[in-house]
């Protein structure tokens, strides 16, 4: 596998753009139910806090801080684009069908129906070392909006 | 040495030829573990295969032959460091070493507390009021042990800061190591920063003070010429799966009145002389701190690492690789984006290099690097509090040994020149 089967366009891009990013410079829309979470991949240092703002049952708005390599930077970048506007059940759905992508060793392929751009990063899934990367921000959601809802 | 004799060398390391991703491998990741000769595959090998047996018991013949190699194996390592055949300990690696000896110092304060044991074992234990003193540079390992020690006994631990080059702020170090000092714990060479650290001057300073001093030799026993004692130290410890030999043998080294009063860290067979319901004596060292059957194998294919890193010569090794060294930094420091963590070109550094490249993670560094098959570290190191003092979380290390060509850094310096373009840094 070639490495820009890995670092797909969209990841380079998001891995830049970082849509979702300045957590501590947003503050969450009035009204909303939060949750807040932190995790850390002592592996390598990948760090994100990730806030989730959740109301009428749909996410309101999702904002994150961290550093860390390329994957995790757009998988958080990604996630954020993503989840704002689904309901708690749909990110939940989400989410799972993430995770069994990225833990499948390259044996499930990503739906784009369910997972749209998140679906670039079913090539992270072969490297064993760099799942928790994409995996770290998604894991953060997971546990805020657990909080939240 | 010369790329000649390297490429000769590399012929007795299988590992090393093979493809990786489509390319000849370029390993440089011995910092973190090195490749094992034919000849100590072959020694472990041979153990099995002629002389497999449980040492230090049985009458029986290949209890006698497995006695034999496993304390040859011994001798072979006190004579590679200069130290002598009771001061030399098997452990699993450096990291049990180190614990070893701050459990066996932190049972010297409760042995006494009970009247157990030598008088001398009263100035040696740790308790409140006395300081334990490590450097910022140093390895998870040599600094968490040290820390659990002062937690358990009550003493402070300090350290001794470094530069922003870098190096050991020794016009501070004189007022950190007193009277207080139970023990000085430091590196001799910076597995991040590839500094050579001045070995005689702190153990002077320690020594004056009347505490411990402690060698963590992982990144020189592999690669320059050791002698213990010349550098005066009272401990030292270091791994063998970085100098050629499999994972799970390593050697704590110990001055022996030191090691014959200090109490036991495991306790349990091999080690007594007399046990009763109540109570056991202990045998001195070297058995004394190696309860329960040992790593023979592993002994007797580390013996043959130090005989193969001998019959190179350790002198022209550490010549070879501070020349690869010199050679990286130089390189990495012609390419924009590029900080180089320690010494700059030209000064003395150990065969390593740790950067830092401007807008792209160690991560991706490490990953870019591997699609053309070159091998390197990305992290911490196991050096957080170093990587803090630096501003970094994380860096890519480039670490070579004995059979790494010019070509080798060539490639690797190549391939790093095109980081920054491919994740548009």
């Amino acid at each position: 596998m070639s490495l820009d089967q890995l670092y797909q366009q969209i990841i380079l891009d998001h891995s830049k753009a970082r849509h979702g990013s300045g957590l501590a410079a947003t503050e969450a829309p009035q009204g909303t139910s939060t949750g807040q979470s932190h995790q850390l991949n002592p592996v390598c240092g990948d760090e994100v806090t990730l806030r989730l703002a959740v109301q009428d049952g749909k996410v309101a708005q999702v904002a994150w801080d961290g550093a860390g390599c390329s994957i995790s930077m757009a998988s958080a970048s990604v996630l954020s684009d993503l989840a704002e506007g689904m309901t708690v059940a749909e990110l939940h759905d989400v989410i799972d069908s993430f995770r069994e992508v990225l833990r499948s060793r390259g044996k499930v392929h990503a739906d784009p129906e369910l997972l749209g751009d998140a679906a670039a990063f079913e090539g992270v899934a072969r490297y064993a070392a760099r799942v928790k990367c994409a995996m770290i921000s998604w894991v953060a959601a997971e546990d805020a909006l657990n909080q939240a809802a | 040495m010369d790329n000649a004799e390297v490429l000769r060398i590399r012929n007795d390391f299988p590992v090393l030829n093979q493809l990786v991703n489509g390319q000849p491998l370029v390993y440089l990741d011995s910092g973190a573990t090195s490749q094992n000769p034919v000849s100590v595959i072959e020694a472990e090998q041979e153990f099995y295969e002629q002389r497999n047996a449980a040492v230090h018991r049985g009458a029986h013949h290949l209890a006698v032959e497995a006695t034999e190699v496993f304390e040859d194996a011994r001798q072979t390592i006190a004579d590679f460091i200069g130290a002598d055949y009771e001061e030399t300990i098997w452990t699993s690696n450096a990291t049990e070493g180190l614990n070893l000896l701050s459990y066996a110092l932190s049972n010297a304060g409760l042995w006494a507390a009970q009247g157990r044991g030598d008088q001398r074992l009263r100035e040696l234990a740790p308790g409140p009021g006395d300081e334990i003193v490590v450097t910022e540079m140093e390895h998870h390992a040599n600094l968490i042990p040290w820390q659990e020690l002062a937690f358990r006994t009550g003493a402070t631990l300090r350290y001794i800061p470094i530069g922003d080059d870098g190096n050991l702020r020794m016009d501070q170090a004189g007022g950190i190591i007193g009277p207080r000092t139970k023990v000085l714990a430091f590196t001799h060479a910076s597995n991040v920063l590839g500094i050579i650290n001045p070995v005689k001057e702190l153990a002077a300073l320690g020594h004056a003070a009347g505490a411990l001093v402690v060698l963590d030799a992982c990144q020189s026993a592999p690669h320059l010429p050791l002698n213990v004692k010349a550098l005066d130290v009272d401990f030292a410890v270091f791994s063998g799966h970085k100098m050629l030999a499999p994972t799970g043998i390593g050697v704590l080294h110990g001055r022996q009145e030191l090691l014959d009063i200090l109490p036991p860290f495991l306790t349990g067979g091999s080690m007594i002389t007399t046990v009763t319901m109540e109570r056991a004596e202990y045998l001195p060292a070297p058995q004394r701190f190696e309860a329960g059957t040992q790593r023979i194998s592993q002994a007797v294919a580390l013996a043959a690492a130090a005989n193969y890193l001998t019959e190179t010569g350790l002198d022209r090794i550490h010549a070879w690789e501070a020349g690869l060294g010199q050679r990286m930094v130089a390189g990495l420091e012609s390419i924009p984006g590029i900080r180089v963590l320690g010494p700059a070109a030209g000064k003395e550094r150990i065969g390593l290099a740790a950067f830092d490249v401007e807008g792209v993670h160690a991560h991706d560094v490490g990953q870019f690097l591997d699609s053309r098959g070159i091998a390197v570290r990305v992290g911490h190191h196991c050096a957080q509090p170093l990587h803090r003092r630096l501003g970094l979380t994380a860096t890519t290390r480039a670490s070579a040994y004995l059979y790494n060509t010019t070509d080798d850094v060539d490639r690797f310096l190549e391939a790093v020149a095109g980081v920054r373009a491919y994740f548009r840094a």
